[in-house]
């Protein structure tokens, strides 16, 4: 593949027709979601009504099969505008990837089709308290039971729990890397019970929270791969798609950042004059486009290889360090800009900086990223 | 009646967003369109998506036809996306500097390969020229009625009843199909491109028809054919005054009016 760095014709398309959703449709909610924390599930509705949650699901199960640069092009436009609403997409196409790639040909065929329709939303529920970063922490367990598992546990943090109506649930059925298996729970289980709502500080309007699972019947045709297969499944998942997902929702807060600070730094005047000629704000802009096109190389150039079928789990693991700390800093610095403005709840630069904070520890805490980032790392010892 | 073909005129203009970036070059006084996002004109989009509303409620064919040079290929194959049938680019170096009248004419070559057809829906006029000139020229050259500022259309066996809006108010317009309607934006709210609509654009028709294809006259059309000359291009330079009137209420006012007329402002 030829190094391109323009969109086809399909994709400027496709990011203009998130651009406009985001800025006619979303941009009204914002403030509301912000400040209910409420899902706005008419937008969700909409966002699958238009295909957006369709967009890497192979065509032959009724996707769009538009791809990871693609996918990113409509997530940073939809964040530009609500960072929320961005991640719960990336999340929807999160609980896609363990059948997109791990499931048979009938599940793929069983399930697909609907979610690319939008009918079927799914989580990818694997943190629980005592195992995130330490996956084999988990204790929710999954017993077999003739035809069937029994799975009962507790998930937490779980991104649009209340809002799906399938679950992707990672439980144990055995001991250690082996012992962890991937089931698909469908609509309308008895047992599977959202729990509480978190209140986070940022990405208000997203939807997070439990997962309870108490004697949920899971029948051995859901399990996705074979037993065991679990940890493998829900790290390339979480690899392939959880990351870039989350590089994709950074790098919209930081394109944010950099127009509200280029706007206000021309429109505020100080001394006489705007303080876009005043060195300090020029500096602090010159480093938020850094940061911008520093980020987009890395999440797109990730996402192009992901498109050329090359793993890329180091690449999705830089582009996610980077663009998280990019965008707390951006915000960071947008909030200097803005002065005393920037820490006012109306004005937009500190819903910035509370949205990135949320970031740091989506899809894997900035940690892991570097362990990830470090084994590769190695790989240059000649 | 049953609906035919419903051809759908679009133009490719620069984003009106990216406006402040224009710049007009001095000699030729054209505009300076490098860099600039291209989008399909914003009334040719409420036009599109009337002729989908009118296709979904009596069938038939949506067919785009613009004129323009290859770029407008993009504009095209979004039309397609939208939900258009097939869409065709008249794209021909021919028709290049072709003023509203020679488009006109060049447009009606091309929707004389296309008869039968119901309706030519147009945006009322582009942003970037905002002459509002090309659809009732365009319904002079095939010899059909025309109705611009159109906000709403029934159609009623062979007839449709369009409302046409006025500066104050809207009137109530009969007209024979097939005619030219130009439509406001206050028409309907263009749906949002979807997913599966710009996946479906590439498998649908999308044809460029050179000057020769449509059978057109080369002294009607690109700048050589087109009477309208630019002599200038300039941003008009706004004068603010300020005038004073006191005096008792009644006076006052009818001095003030009569200064007015003096200056030209009514």
């Amino acid at each position: 593949m030829p190094f391109d760095f323009t969109f086809t014709s399909e994709q400027e398309m496709l990011r203009k027709a998130a651009m406009e959703f985001a800025e006619k449709e979303v941009a009204p909610k914002v403030e509301w979601m912000d400040e209910t924390g409420e899902t706005p599930i008419e937008l969700v509705k909409k966002m699958m009504e238009l295909g957006f949650g369709a967009i890497v699901i192979p065509r032959e199960y009724g996707g769009a099969g538009l791809g990871h640069i693609a996918r990113i092009a409509v997530l940073e436009e939809i964040s530009r505008i609500s960072p929320a609403l961005s991640f719960c997409l990336q999340i929807v196409h999160l609980g896609q990837a363990p059948l997109i790639y791990f499931g048979s040909e009938e599940q793929k065929k069983k399930w697909l089709p609907g979610m690319a329709k939008g009918e079927l939303i799914s989580t990818c529920a694997v943190t629980e308290p005592t195992g995130g970063s330490d996956v084999l922490g988990i204790q929710t367990t999954a017993k077999r039971e003739g035809d069937s598992y029994i799975l009962n546990g507790r998930k937490c943090f779980i991104t649009n729990v209340h809002i799906s109506n399938m679950h992707g649930v990672l439980a144990k059925t055995g001991e250690g890397p082996k012992g962890l298996s991937f089931f698909m729970i469908e609509p309308n289980t008895p047992g599977v019970k959202p729990g509480r709502k978190e209140n986070k500080d940022g990405l208000r309007g997203l939807n997070t929270g439990e997962l309870i699972l108490e004697n949920v019947r899971v029948p051995k045709e859901n399990m996705i791969g074979s037993e065991g297969d679990g940890l493998r499944i829900a790290l390339t998942a979480i690899s392939n798609i959880g990351r870039p997902g989350v590089n994709g929702v950074a790098l919209g807060i930081i394109r944010r950042c950099l127009e509200e600070a280029a706007k206000y730094s021309k429109q505020r005047i100080l001394y006489g004059k705007p303080i876009s000629e005043l060195q300090a704000i020029q500096w602090y802009l010159t480093e938020i486009y850094l940061d911008y096109e520093t980020t987009r190389l890395l999440t797109y150039y990730a996402a192009w290889l992901r498109d050329k079928g090359a793993r890329c789990d180091a690449e999705n693991a830089a582009g996610k360090y980077y663009s998280v700390e990019a965008a707390v800093r951006c915000a960071h610095k947008l909030i200097q800009i803005f002065g005393a403005y920037g820490v006012m709840r109306e004005i937009i630069p500190q819903r910035l900086l509370r949205d990135a904070e949320v970031l740091c520890s989506a899809a894997g805490t900035q940690e892991i990223m570097k362990l990830v980032m470090f084994r590769k790392a190695l790989e240059y010892a000649k | 009646m049953r609906i035919l073909n419903i051809i759908v005129c679009i133009k490719q203009v620069p984003d009106p967003k990216e406006f402040s970036k224009i710049a007009i070059d001095p000699v030729r006084k054209t505009i300076v369109r490098e860099g600039i996002p291209s989008i399909i004109n914003p009334l040719d989009k409420n036009a599109l998506e009337e002729a989908l509303r009118i296709r979904e409620k009596y069938g038939g064919k949506v067919i785009v036809l613009s004129m323009g040079p290859p770029q407008a290929l993009e504009a095209c194959k979004e039309a397609l996306a939208f939900g258009a049938d097939e869409a065709i680019l008249l794209c021909d170096r021919l028709l290049a500097g072709s003023d509203t009248l020679a488009t006109a004419y060049a447009l009606s070559k091309a929707i004389r390969k296309l008869e039968p057809y119901s309706l030519i829906l147009c945006g009322n006029e582009t942003v970037d020229g905002s002459t509002g000139q090309v659809p009732p020229q365009l319904a002079e050259f095939l010899g059909i009625p025309h109705v611009t500022r159109v906000r709403g259309i029934k159609i009623i066996d062979d007839e449709a009843i369009v409302e046409s809006m006025m500066e104050y108010g809207y009137r109530i317009v009969k007209v024979k199909l097939p005619a030219v309607l130009a439509v406001v934006k206050e028409i309907n709210t263009p749906r949002i491109l979807s997913v599966f609509g710009i996946i479906s654009a590439s498998s649908k028709k999308l044809i460029q028809w050179c000057v020769s294809d449509i059978e057109a006259d080369i002294d009607m059309i690109g700048l050589e054919g087109s009477p309208t000359r630019v002599t200038d291009v300039f941003t008009p330079e706004v004068k603010r005054r300020c005038e004073v009137f006191r005096g008792p209420v009644e006076e006052t006012v009818r001095k003030a009016v009569r200064r007015l007329h003096e200056i030209g402002v009514f």
